[in-house]
């Protein structure tokens, strides 16, 4: 337990640096809109979800109707339900299965499909504690940075950029263990131009849409993976083909 | 806003957000057999999506602004090349960052 506790601590510090900050920011422009730090714990307990959590600011400051944030939160997070479909059998045996469907954030998303657990340890303790002790950062950082407000010690713009690090990372793994480089170049043409003609806040799901269809039909060709019972568990048997 | 109303908008984000993250598990989950075409999709998407998420990412860099988006594809450029030479994810990672940190601070 405690190796795999400290599995799961280093695998996450990328996620703390990147959580922390975003979330000291989230909290600072929360309470900057007049709500104190146990809003913040709440936002961050139950939403969990960086992005939207920004907006939702606005949402408090402004007066923005039910239903139009009910559609804003579902098409902002959109891309959430893509990433459920890497881990329908794998979390569906875990003990903690609510939890890691409700944690499963971006950079949980990136983390549990890139993990590989050494020999002998629990693999669904160790995905368990990653998605937990991001949740944690998350928490905290937007506590303090709502509880302490403007009285930061030092200057940290740009240390969010570890998030964007941290997703280079993990490409460039994946990008060297997939014997085809299909899926990653159809993901990253399909969102350039997807940016190009939607802009930055709503490329993410046609991007997403167009790369499944493209995808789908090129799935005769990828290679078949009909006996893969369980996605990532043996990224060596992916695209045997080509 | 009153407190209630701000409880109530908080609420309906929460719900609506787990809605996006449970769609693949009602639909595809329980006892069922999973649909191939769904492993299948599990499987390959995950590269696709990361290659999504850096684009995602880095899609703030203005290349019109006054630092051209320097910054961003700097500290990229490094973070990459770093972690295809060494492997190492916290090296690459932090190099990258503290590069981005510098490049935006003291720089730009």
């Amino acid at each position: 337990m405690k190796q795999t506790i400290r599995f799961a601590f280093y695998k996450t510090i990328p996620v703390l640096l990147g959580y922390l900050f975003l979330g000291l920011a989230f909290g600072l422009l929360l309470q900057e809109a007049g709500y104190s730090f146990w809003w913040a714990l709440l936002a961050s307990g139950i939403v969990y979800a960086g992005s939207i959590q920004f907006v939702l600011v606005d949402f408090l400051s402004g007066g923005a109707g039910v239903v139009t944030v009910a559609v804003m939160t579902l098409l902002i997070n959109s891309r959430h339900a893509f990433y459920g479909l890497s881990f329908v059998e794998k979390f569906r045996k875990m003990k903690t299965y609510p939890y890691m469907i409700f944690s499963l954030t971006d950079e949980t998303y990136s983390l549990l499909c890139s993990l590989k657990t050494p020999a002998g340890m629990e693999e669904k303790q160790a995905m368990f504690l990653i998605a937990f002790f991001d949740q944690i950062y998350w928490v905290l950082g937007s506590v303090l940075g709502a509880a302490l407000g403007q009285v930061l010690p030092f200057d940290m713009t740009g240390i969010d950029f570890a998030m964007t690090a941290l997703f280079i990372t993990i490409f460039i793994d994946q990008w060297r263990e997939a014997k085809s480089h299909i899926p990653a170049v159809t993901g990253l043409c399909s969102s350039v131009i997807c940016l190009l003609i939607f802009g930055g806040s709503n490329f993410i799901l046609p991007s997403l849409v167009i790369t499944v269809g493209i995808l789908t039909a090129l799935k005769g060709h990828l290679g078949e993976e009909t006996q893969v019972p369980v996605a990532k568990e043996t990224p060596e048997e992916k695209e045997d083909k080509i | 806003m009153s407190r209630e109303r701000a409880l109530l908008i908080i609420m309906i984000v929460a719900v609506c957000t787990l809605i996006t993250r449970l769609i693949p598990f009602v639909l595809f989950g329980g006892k069922r057999k999973v649909p191939l075409a769904v492993s299948y999709l599990g499987q390959i998407l995950p590269p696709a999506i990361m290659a999504t998420l850096v684009v995602y990412c880095l899609k703030g860099a203005n290349l019109f602004s006054a630092s051209h988006g320097i910054p961003e594809f700097a500290s990229a450029a490094v973070t990459a090349l770093l972690h295809i030479w060494k492997r190492n994810v916290l090296l690459s990672i932090a190099a990258g960052t503290l590069c981005y940190m510098f490049l935006v601070q003291s720089v730009f």
